[in-house]
């Protein structure tokens, strides 16, 4: 086994756990604030999914016209397509605003998934509070198969492309950087571009919550509500806001992975299972252990794709997390980074 | 007391004993000569209508595909039944269908949702032939639902005509005498395109194999695998991925250095969309490799899933079992037919499915019965055309049709959105016909339900 394979994989590892960790990150921050266990945190990420859908068709709306010297698959005039961006700023600018549709989209998702995860919290999961932890994860669970539905008869069953603007269409040459030959280490940009976005919004979350009032009061609210309470602020309002912020993180990952795999309605449910794991075995409701689980895990499940390993110990590949959740929480059953007594009577 | 004449007391006599045995012998034989019409066989049509099953996935991954397949089934049920303008049965070879429904009756039908799982597949079918009384049941998108629901068929006693379905399995070790299948398969896809690859690759070249980890995906990985060995290419190495993987960066990423100029990529449906998308990502496309350009390959093409797939698929091989561009008077008059109802050129899936309801009422309409025997006798060896493959044989020994594959390319430069795929050769039968026996299994014998 190659030194550059190995370092293939801990690309990958990283460029998957970055998905994971984002996704976790706004599971455990729920948990953490209202001590819910949301499972429609997956649909959110499914949901800033199809924002950049739904921007990357409303910039592609058109003016039709009919070609008369071509025909379409019934021998009619053929008809043309203009976006009414090109027509309003010209072929150049319209085509730049079509082909950066995914970055776009962030403008949408952000307004559109804070909204959401307020209606969310103050519509229906703010009457679950009290309810047993099997009671939310029902109803949430419930909400995720509703919120799939809907997309699934707006935009149909097949998946939907939302590729990367061009100029991150590509690979770039990691081994030349290290001293490999030319063409060993090759590592798409957009997903370098993906890695560096999260690592933006993991360090823009913990700052938020480390570095502002704001955030002192809801760390506050997380190590004790009734305190907090009693002192006159009213925590229910600032949790609410943070989990409009959790959906928002959420959203975001789902924006910027479509690149990666395009989006179908089930998007978020394929990252759903591995991000609870991620949380739990990063420790409930602590973020930064939400964070290195992630990369923990996504690291792992890279190496355990590799060939040599899968014809070693066969069907490695899909049961490696949930192995290493299993003796990571045998070692540590709080988590690698969890706290005493959240979730514990 | 002679004169006290109880039935206790009638003497035994010769002629009282015949009488006897006559008589028990007359209730004995009762049922069996009770007209056939009334115990011939499941679900015979009694009333002025015929009640067909169109099982196909509503819901799931394959939803999309499932819809067109309902399409296609709702568009048959009217030609049969001679509303629009009767598409391809005016290009059928066999002239049997009239648009007066089947035998006479009208055409009904009931649908279940597949979900694109076996058991939920047997249960609608069951459904359908137990309660709706459906005289046969139809389509899925899958090999694993359709080995399943030929199984019920078979045990039911109804025909069952697949939709989709790629595995060599489906006529081969799972065949059943109940059961037909117009789609092409594995095999097919294997024969017809390594002749096309070789030409326009090399016989020099080293394929690396990423195939879905279920039935379709090993029967296809063999396939291609056989027919490019035999032309002188080499596997170096093959690889199971998960059915429910969606990244499949961690597989691809080491193909380049592993010495492969070619990635071949077993996967359909989701799988497929993603895992080349995953390839293009990592420059597979725009990559040198043993001195030649790395090539992607994918077996199965969709035009469903090339639409998934966007820019990536262009310039790729793969085959195909129809394509809406096709130019003989069966495609036409049916992507015709469709066109104008729907708005759009139907799928592949829609296609088979559509040639399916009509090959079945045509073999009922010769047979003069729904009997699946006799239905089974009608379609077993039979020779047609006009339904948009060219001549085509319904192979009696495994009930698998034999006509034209397609060899399609990813269209570089589309004209609109349904023209992904530009057809590269059209495979005559003779090239990919096999062996009946090669890939086991038995037929049994056809089950009436009687």
């Amino acid at each position: 086994m190659e030194l550059s394979a190995l370092l293939l994989q801990v690309l990958n590892g990283l460029d998957k756990g970055s998905a994971y960790a984002l996704i976790a990150l706004g599971l455990t921050l729920i948990f953490g604030t209202l001590g819910v266990v949301n499972f429609a945190h997956g649909a959110l990420f499914m949901i800033g999914a199809f924002c950049s859908v739904t921007v990357q068709r409303l910039l592609s709306l058109s003016t039709v016209t009919l070609d008369e010297t071509k025909t379409d698959f019934l021998g009619r005039p053929l008809e043309v397509k203009t976006p009414y961006v090109e027509s309003w700023f010209g072929e150049s600018v319209g085509q730049a605003m079509i082909d950066w549709s995914v970055p776009l989209a962030i403008l949408l998702a952000i307004p559109v998934m804070l909204l959401i995860g307020f209606v969310m919290e103050r519509g229906l999961i703010k009457h679950f509070y009290k309810r047993p932890h099997s009671d939310q994860i029902l109803v949430t669970f419930g909400l995720a198969i509703v919120l799939q539905e809907i997309i699934k008869a707006y935009f149909g069953a097949n998946q939907i492309p939302a590729p990367a603007p061009s100029m991150f269409i590509g690979s770039f040459d990691f081994g030349q950087l290290v001293g490999f030959d030319p063409g060993v280490l090759m590592y798409p940009y957009w997903r370098i571009v993906y890695f560096l976005f999260a690592m933006l919004v993991i360090a823009a979350v913990f700052a938020f919550l480390q570095f502002t009032t704001f955030g002192m009061v809801v760390r506050a609210g997380m190590a004790d509500r009734e305190t907090v309470g009693l002192l006159g602020i009213n925590i229910d309002k600032r949790f609410t806001i943070m989990f409009g912020i959790a959906a928002a993180v959420a959203g975001l990952a789902g924006v910027m992975y479509t690149p990666i795999n395009s989006p179908s309605y089930t998007f978020g449910m394929d990252f759903l299972v591995i991000s609870f794991v991620v949380v739990v075995v990063g420790g409930m409701g602590s973020l930064g252990g939400a964070v290195l689980a992630g990369f923990v895990l996504g690291i792992l499940e890279s190496f355990a794709s590799m060939r040599e390993v899968i014809e070693f110990i066969p069907g490695i590949n899909q049961v490696v997390i949930y192995l290493a959740a299993v003796l990571i929480l045998l070692a540590r059953p709080r988590g690698l980074l969890g706290r005493k007594g959240v979730m514990e009577s | 007391m002679s004169s006290d004449k109880t039935p206790l007391n009638i003497p035994l006599s010769r002629r009282s004993v015949l009488k006897a045995s006559a008589a028990s012998a007359a209730v004995v034989t009762a049922p069996m000569i009770i007209p056939s019409s009334a115990y011939g066989y499941a679900n015979e049509p009694k009333g002025d209508s015929v009640t067909l099953g169109f099982n196909v996935p509503q819901s799931g991954a394959y939803a999309d595909e499932g819809a067109d397949e309902l399409r296609a089934y709702e568009l048959a049920v009217e030609h049969l039944n001679g509303d629009g303008d009767g598409g391809m049965m005016n290009t059928f070879s066999s002239k049997a269908l009239r648009g007066s429904g089947i035998l006479g009756r009208k055409v009904e039908f009931v649908t279940g949702d597949t979900q694109t799982k076996p058991d939920a597949a047997r249960a609608s079918a069951r459904s359908m032939i137990e309660k709706d009384g459906a005289v046969m049941i139809t389509g899925g998108s899958s090999s694993g639902v359709a080995v399943a629901v030929q199984g019920l068929c078979q045990e039911a006693g109804v025909i069952f005509m697949a939709g989709l379905t790629h595995s060599n399995d489906t006529t081969g070790k799972d065949k059943k005498a109940n059961g037909f299948r117009h789609f092409f398969n594995s095999y097919m896809s294997g024969a017809a395109l390594a002749p096309i690859l070789g030409e326009a690759y090399g016989k020099e070249r080293r394929a690396y194999h990423l195939t879905a980890d279920y039935n379709w995906g090993y029967t296809t990985e063999e396939a291609v695998r056989t027919s490019t060995e035999a032309m002188g290419w080499e596997t170096v190495a093959a690889v199971k991925t998960p059915l429910t993987q969606t990244d499949f960066s961690s597989y691809v990423a080491p193909v380049q250095a592993s010495g492969a100029d070619v990635l071949v990529l077993n996967h359909y449906g989701a799988n497929m969309v993603n895992s080349l998308t995953s390839a293009v990502q990592f420059g597979l496309r725009n990559a040198q490799a043993n001195g030649h350009n790395f090539e992607i390959i994918v077996p199965l093409y969709s035009r469903l899933m090339a639409k998934g797939a966007g820019e990536n698929v262009k310039g790729i091989f793969g085959s195909t079992n129809w394509h809406w561009s096709l130019q003989d008077e069966g495609s036409k008059a049916f992507v015709k037919s469709f066109g104008e109802k729907y708005g759009f050129p139907p799928s592949q899936a829609a296609h088979t499915c559509y040639v399916q309801a009509l090959l079945y009422a045509d073999a009922v309409e010769r047979a003069g019965t729904h009997d699946p025997c006799g239905v089974a006798g009608a379609l077993e060896g039979f020779e047609f055309d006009g339904l948009g493959n060219g001549p085509t044989l319904y192979r009696a020994e495994d009930h698998q049709c034999f006509k034209d594959v397609l060899v399609v390319k990813g269209k570089e430069n589309p004209t609109s959105e349904f023209d992904l795929l530009e057809i590269v050769e059209v495979t005559p039968a003779s090239k990919v016909t096999y062996d009946a026996s090669i890939f086991g299994g038995e037929l049994g014998t056809c089950n009436s339900g009687a």
